[in-house]
């Protein structure tokens, strides 16, 4: 660690790691309310296990944005943090919002959380993903301004690189995005036009500056590559991201009521959106390949080419599959969109934030640059179950979508809902078998920091 | 990439390229909303119709329900419900829930009243009645 301050992104990095393990466990239970469907009926309904999983999955992501930021922008900037007493205030706030959050979600009715938290005032909840009460998300954009602010000042005393810059604008982006949650006009197609500038204008727009800068920096630091050359190939794949990635969005406008031009510009532009993400897996190999020294922390640099693969299979690969507006009328909100997004936030987002774990955290806990081999090892091998077992899921999901479009959309004598979803069970069986190999990937990885510690560093080989 | 193609030019192209993309989506925006009193059914969107989506948010149906295909996929589509099962069908599937059924997928009972039964049912079929170029490709959603 090169600077005091940096250290404050640990307690952010475990959070992470924490939210991440409820995430995975309410995952397992919908899993298997999938195929019990009384399961934990009606203490926790399927509504409610699906809103801690989806909402645990993106606080969690924030909180390792927010950590690799704080690691990221003092080393970048060359200066300490400007205030690391507010980045600590605002973690407690952040981490307690989220937890009365989640348990509101357990404890109370939701229609009553409603009520309690008077959604009557300003009425935001309800809508996929941004479930959360309105006081929580205002909550969630103070600590953004805060957060923000903390960050700026830093970038604005020290030194500016092309990475810091790239990562600041992507997190203010992040910021703008989400103020649209809290436009929820009464007009249906108002709404779900202006919702996806929050869910498809992050994972597909700003989100992807975060990625590709972080990205950047692992490498950077892992390869010894040249900056010039890495930070010419990030602003040619963001570049590419969002000429691509905003008109994208037109590819949730084909049936909610919007004009039917968007059945063009969506299907074209969002064809394109796979090249920023085939040019990040590029990259990545390519500045491997050149890299001037072998630097000892080999799990890092396995996070860092499999998020570069990853991010391709799961957002280039299964977004394209079903992107095109003749195949989604098909597609639209089955299995086959379930899979793509697991593999995608799976692809890009977890694993950019488990690299620049992987690659800050031993540092942050007293070595020079790397965990012991044994520690290594067992990392490792979480990222192989935890990727391998992950392209599964998605491959049992594609199985069930298809099998589903087919009787359900497709055939001379459609069937209904219900009855389809009884004759793919067998598909749903084996996705909650590959969600338990998952969780174990996912033990190992949190042992993996408790392992070897007393050994020697791994040196550079 | 050669030594000719240097970083700023690469900056230059980011810059230019979102800032160009971000006015044409915005027009595309502008003109989307000009055209969607023609598409989005406007006509019926009566308070009760409202109360309605009210109803649909308080109790977070997206958790298991999709609506014109987004939410989420344990449940059936309602974007087209109030077309496929039709007004009576809807209020009494509400009160009886859950169904108890072993092993089958379990629908809340929500305690709803009589006006906000009505107002469910309105905003259902308020919701059947937009243009969705023809999507669902049938009845089952
Ligand atoms: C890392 C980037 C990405 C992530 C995290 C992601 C995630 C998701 C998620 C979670 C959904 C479901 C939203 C909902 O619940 O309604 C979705 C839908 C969709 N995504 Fe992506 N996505 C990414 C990139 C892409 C790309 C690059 C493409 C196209 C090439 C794409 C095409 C689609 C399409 C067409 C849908 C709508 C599916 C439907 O009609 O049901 N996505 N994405
Ligand atoms: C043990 C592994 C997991 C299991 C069994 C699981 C299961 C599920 C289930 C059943 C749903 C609800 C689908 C529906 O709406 O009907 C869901 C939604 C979702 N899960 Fe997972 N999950 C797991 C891991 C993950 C991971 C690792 C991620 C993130 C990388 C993730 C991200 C999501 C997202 C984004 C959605 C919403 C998808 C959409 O709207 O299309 N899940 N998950
Ligand atoms: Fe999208």
């Amino acid at each position: 660690m090169q600077y005091q301050s940096q250290i404050v992104a640990k307690p952010y990095f475990i959070a992470a790691i924490g939210l991440f393990i409820g995430q995975i466990l309410f995952g397992l239970i919908l899993g298997l309310q999938y195929v019990v469907g009384d399961f934990l009926f009606p203490e926790i309904p399927f509504n409610v296990a699906r809103m801690v999983h989806t909402n645990l999955l993106i606080v969690w992501l924030l909180f390792g944005f927010m950590g690799a930021a704080y690691y990221l922008i003092p080393e970048e900037t060359e200066t300490e943090l400007y205030s690391p007493k507010l980045a600590l205030g605002l973690f407690w706030i952040f981490l307690v919002a989220g937890a009365l959050t989640v348990l509101g979600y357990l404890l109370v009715p939701y229609s009553g959380l409603a009520q309690m938290t008077g959604n009557d005032l300003l009425p935001t909840m309800g809508r996929e993903f941004l479930e959360q009460p309105t006081i929580t998300k205002i909550g969630i954009v103070v600590v953004a301004l805060g957060f923000l602010f903390n960050i700026g000042m830093t970038l604005l005393k020290g030194r500016k690189t092309t990475v810091s810059l790239v990562l600041m604008l992507g997190l203010v982006g992040l910021a703008v995005m989400f103020l649209f949650s809290f436009y929820n006009p009464v007009n249906l197609v108002h709404d779900k036009f202006f919702w996806w500038w929050v869910v498809h204008l992050w994972v597909e727009g700003v989100w992807e500056l975060i990625m590709a800068s972080i990205l950047a920096f692992v490498l950077i630091k892992v390869t010894g590559v040249d900056r010039e050359v890495i930070e010419k190939w990030l602003y040619v794949i963001i570049a590419m991201a969002l000429i691509t990635g905003i008109i994208g969005t037109g590819h949730h406008y084909y049936w909610i009521g919007a004009p039917e031009y968007w059945q063009w510009w969506g299907s074209v532009f969002s064809a394109l959106e796979p090249i920023p993400f085939f040019m990040m897996t590029v990259f990545a190999f390519n500045m491997v390949n050149r890299r001037r020294r072998n630097h000892p922390n080999k799990a890092a640099m396995l996070w860092a080419l499999g998020t570069a693969v990853m991010a391709f299979l799961g957002a280039g690969v299964w977004g394209f599959l079903h992107t095109l507006a003749p195949v989604n009328y098909y597609t639209h909100g089955t299995q086959i969109t379930a899979a793509h997004g697991h593999m995608a936030f799976y692809g890009a987002y977890v694993m950019i934030v488990l690299t620049m774990i992987s690659y800050a955290m031993p540092m942050m806990r007293g070595r020079a640059a790397a965990n012991s081999n044994k520690s290594q090892v067992l990392e490792m091998w979480s990222f192989w179950l935890m990727t391998v077992s992950m392209v599964f899921i998605t491959l049992f999901l594609t199985a069930a979508g298809v099998l589903q479009v087919w009787l359900q959309r497709y055939s001379d004598a459609p069937q209904a809902f219900m009855v389809v979803q009884d004759k793919i069970a067998l598909f749903y069986w084996m996705r909650e078998a590959a969600g338990v190999v998952f969780l174990i990937g996912l033990v190992l990885y949190v042992l993996s920091f408790f392992v070897g510690s007393k050994e020697p560093e791994a040196v550079q080989s | 990439m050669s030594g000719t193609f240097t970083k700023s030019m690469a900056r230059n192209i980011f810059y230019g390229g979102s800032v160009f993309f971000i006015l044409v989506f915005l027009a595309l925006t502008f003109d989307t909303v000009k055209a969607l009193p023609k598409l989005d059914n406007r006509g019926e969107l009566t308070p009760q119709v409202a109360l309605g989506k009210k109803v649909w948010e308080d109790n977070n149906c997206i958790g298991c329900h999709t609506l014109l295909g987004e939410g989420a996929y344990f449940a059936p589509e309602l974007g087209n419900v109030y077309t496929r099962r039709g007004p009576d069908f809807i209020r009494t599937w509400m009160q009886i829930q859950p169904t108890g059924a072993p092993g089958r997928r379990q629908m809340p009972q929500f305690n709803l009243n009589d006006e906000e039964l009505d107002a469910i049912v309105a905003f259902l079929k308020y919701s059947s009645e937009i243009n969705t170029a023809n999507w669902p490709p049938n009845i089952e959603g």
